[in-house]
């Protein structure tokens, strides 16, 4: 047989599109059969032809296949999307070749071949994943060492403190105005209060629960959310200090977020733990949770800074000079004309460094506090349960993935709702 | 007068309030160190450091100094961020532009290697790689050999070490044609400035590189060698490899995580520069007669690389803060040995914090600086 691509071009296309579809669909069947039932159909060939056969068939049919116009959309489709040029088409074979050989071990472990039932390591039998382990561990995972009968409380806690993240849309016309202050003041102390009183216990008959039982999931959300509330004021402030025409609060600005930019956020966190309590007066005891939460604040609230910068650099001249020739002072222009528009530029960039933050978590783990990631080198090392890492790493990538992928979905959202109002 | 004031009362308090916090803290810290009976100096650096290292660059044992400990483990952060930034670069290129790609299925698998790597703490993926991927790996005397010479095993990568006679010829052979392919592109440059002839610099270049080197090896008496990998029996069941160079399990998790980590966000800055030029530059620069290759090389990359490099200079650096990750795998980095085992050692808490973050800020601020240097240099200058 021999084909070459001129010929291609001057024969029927109706009769290459019957032969090119055949080869394509024979190649996809090989790749297929082997893949999922482990049948060689092509065994006859010798060996790396055998290998290579389903590749060099789809690549000529795919040649067969292409052509201006067929006036089939099915053909027309894949000729526009997938397979517009030779090199496109080779791509376009190892892509669906390889998602195909993908699919039945990944599936198997992770399904077929698997095992939940049961509440010990002997039910894990099969050659796949072992999810007994993880629904073993999954109160730890979420809870960290917390009294597994007080769970309530982080649950009603939480639920307690999302309500009241939403209470500001049910303000009325003439309460409007105090949704900021709500927001950047009430709201925190609130939520810090229902923490405290909830999940340390300690008074209202409630059992104290050292800071050093909390861990899994929850810890995450408390530090990440801790952090959210207080970098945001206080990158607002040093945002607006180092756009200030005073030198001594420029510079010190400046200095404040080039230094936190600058260091990685685990020898920040080391400094929370072994440098910090140096700088304290001697009888004055901080909890490594509260010294942790400061330092990460600290650390994200220099990018805070530079983000909000660039909205307040992004506003016209002409809004400040405006708010001027009313007769507006400094802090009268900045919250009614410059803040409420120049944060509403930067909400996509916000969203991104709080994505950031919520990614950086784990790493509050190197100092000894036990949220997901430490949750899982404690359960890796537990004799009962050895040789499962993977099954635990892929169950904290998933819970992880899917907050993240959430999050940015949303800031995407934003970024596409800010974009056309302007 | 009330103007000044109100200029003046601002500053003063910042200043007030920065010399408080300050204050604050060195006068506790004093008193605490009294009382722990440590004084603050950096002596410690000259005394003996006693503790190992897994890997090093550099000779070093338990005898050397905590200087030098601190010179090897800063190494061991600026191999692994250099290992990531090449491995992340070549990845996040051919990601990006295949983001770009008029192909469906290529464009929305980029999209989804993106998505993938993206939204997974880089802490997860580093444990991932390290304590389940890698840890699935055979043992040395089970290894199949990857392109005949080199070991993938549980125990770390064996690649074969190169011996070579006479280096410094060689590499002075290197060095003078890298020199020559500079002036050759300063004359190339006068020569199409003067007589408008273009010299193919590219292909004159290329064979500099190859053939000086060569020469070196033919005529100078430069001699490589190289030393294989070779299994070997300790004891009844324990094998291991000799010879060659030995890349940890560490080090391969850490580069691995770190480049798949940061080659997405370069590839979403390569993406935005591309994207960020308009089509009728393209079209304008085809107008006035240029080839396609052409069009490339002096219309859109010059424009896209202005676009590109600034944020993928951030990654760079976000990788090099990201490798004191390397601390939860007990790869011997800057984090790990210095403020980890030599503080634990020496209890000097602020000295050695203080120095370990400065080390970082030294790099990025030099990197800050050079970059805002380089914007300069190639901001479009408007009249």
């Amino acid at each position: 047989m021999n084909i070459s691509l001129s010929k291609i071009k001057t024969s029927n296309p109706i009769t290459n599109i019957y032969i090119g579809s055949f080869l394509l669909s024979l190649a996809i069947f090989d790749v297929f059969v082997y893949s999922f039932f482990d049948l060689n159909i092509t065994s006859f060939l010798p060996g790396n032809l055998n290998l290579f056969f389903p590749l060099i068939i789809g690549f000529i049919g795919l040649s067969f296949i292409r052509m201006e116009y067929s006036g089939i959309k099915l053909i027309d489709n894949i000729n526009k999307h997938i397979n517009p040029s030779n090199f496109n088409a080779l791509l376009t074979l190892l892509i669906i070749f390889t998602v195909l050989k993908a699919i039945p071990p990944a599936l198997s472990w992770m399904v077929l071949d698997a095992n939940i039932s049961g509440d010990t390591k002997s039910a894990c039998t099969g050659t796949g994943a072992c999810w007994t382990y993880i629904k073993v561990w999954f109160k730890r995972f979420m809870y960290g060492m917390y009294p597994n009968e007080l769970h309530w409380r982080i649950n009603s806690a939480f639920i307690l403190v999302i309500a009241l993240g939403f209470v500001g849309y049910f303000f009325k016309e003439n309460l409007k105005k105090y949704l900021a202050l709500y927001y950047v003041v009430i709201y925190p102390i609130i939520a810090f209060l229902i923490i405290y009183y909830l999940i340390s216990g300690g008074s209202f008959g409630l059992v104290w629960v050292e800071t050093g039982a909390w861990g899994g999931l929850s810890l995450t959300f408390i530090v990440s959310f801790f952090c959210l509330i207080f970098c945001f004021p206080l990158g607002m402030i040093l945002a607006l200090g180092r756009r200030s025409n005073l030198p001594a609060v420029k510079y010190v600005s400046i200095c404040y977020i080039e230094f936190w930019r600058g260091v990685p956020l685990i020898t920040v966190l080391f400094m929370s733990s072994v440098m910090f309590p140096m700088f304290l007066p001697e009888d004055f005891f901080m909890d490594k949770l509260v010294r942790v939460i400061i330092a990460i604040t600290l650390f994200e609230a220099a990018y805070c800074a530079e983000v909000i910068r660039g909205g307040l650099q992004a506003l016209p001249r002409g809004q400040y000079d405006a708010a001027k020739s009313l007769g507006m002072g400094y802090w009268k222009m900045h919250i009614f004309v410059i803040l409420p528009q120049a944060l509403k530029l930067v909400i996509p960039g916000i969203a991104n460094t709080f994505l950031a933050l919520v990614k950086d978590t784990p790493l509050i783990f190197v100092v000894g506090l036990a949220e997901i990631a430490g949750m899982l080198a404690l359960a890796k090392t537990n004799p009962k349960w050895l040789g499962f890492a993977m099954e635990g790493y892929i169950f904290a990538a998933i819970i992880f993935w899917i907050i993240c992928y959430a999050m940015s979905k949303y800031s995407y959202n934003l970024e596409q709702k800010y974009k056309t109002e302007r | 007068m009330n103007n000044k004031i109100k200029k003046l009362v601002p500053q003063v308090l910042t200043i007030l309030f920065v010399i408080l916090i300050f204050g604050f803290f060195t006068l506790n810290a004093q008193v605490n160190m009294d009382n722990r009976g440590i004084d603050f100096g950096f002596g410690f650096l000259k005394q003996e450091a006693s503790f190992d290292m897994q890997f090093t660059l550099l000779d070093y044992d338990g005898q050397d100094s905590y200087a030098w400990a601190y010179v090897v483990a800063l190494l061991n952060t600026l191999l692994v961020s250099f290992l990531g930034i090449i491995f992340c670069t070549i990845l996040g290129v051919i990601i990006g532009v295949a983001r770009l790609s008029q192909n469906f299925l290529i464009r929305n698998s980029a999209a989804w290697y993106v998505e993938f790597f993206r939204n997974i703490p880089l802490l997860l993926q580093i444990f991932f790689w390290y304590y389940a991927a890698l840890r699935a790996l055979p043992l040395p005397e089970t290894a199949e050999p990857w392109f005949g010479v080199t070991y993938m095993t549980i125990k770390g990568y064996y690649i074969p070490s190169m011996i070579w006679e006479n280096l410094n010829v060689f590499l002075s052979c290197l060095l003078a044609a890298i020199v020559s392919i500079i002036f050759i592109r300063i004359y190339a440059r006068k020569l199409q400035e003067r007589e408008g002839k273009q010299l193919p610099v590219f292909y004159i270049s290329i064979g500099l590189l190859i053939i000086l080197p060569l020469l070196s090896f033919l005529i100078g008496g430069v001699k490589l060698d190289f030393e294989l990998p070779v299994l070997k029996q300790l004891a009844q069941t324990s094998f291991i490899f000799e010879g060659g160079i030995a890349l940890p399990p560490e080090l391969i998790a850490l580069v691995v995580a770190l480049s798949l980590y940061t080659s997405t966000f370069v590839a979403e800055c390569v993406r935005a520069g591309i994207q960020g030029i308009s089509k009728g530059q393209k079209e304008a620069a085809a107008s006035v007669g240029l080839n396609p290759n052409q069009i490339l090389k002096l219309v859109i990359m010059p424009q896209a690389l202005r676009i590109i490099i600034p944020p993928t200079t951030n990654q760079y650096l976000n990788l090099t803060k990201n490798s004191s990750l390397a601390a939860a795998i007990a790869y011997p980095d800057l984090v790990l040995v210095f403020a980890g085992t030599a503080l634990m050692q020496t209890g000097k808490a602020i000295e050695i914090v203080g120095i370990t973050m400065l080390t970082y800020l030294t790099i990025s601020l030099s990197i800050a600086a050079l970059m805002n240097w380089y914007n300069k240099r190639i901001e479009i200058k408007e009249k």
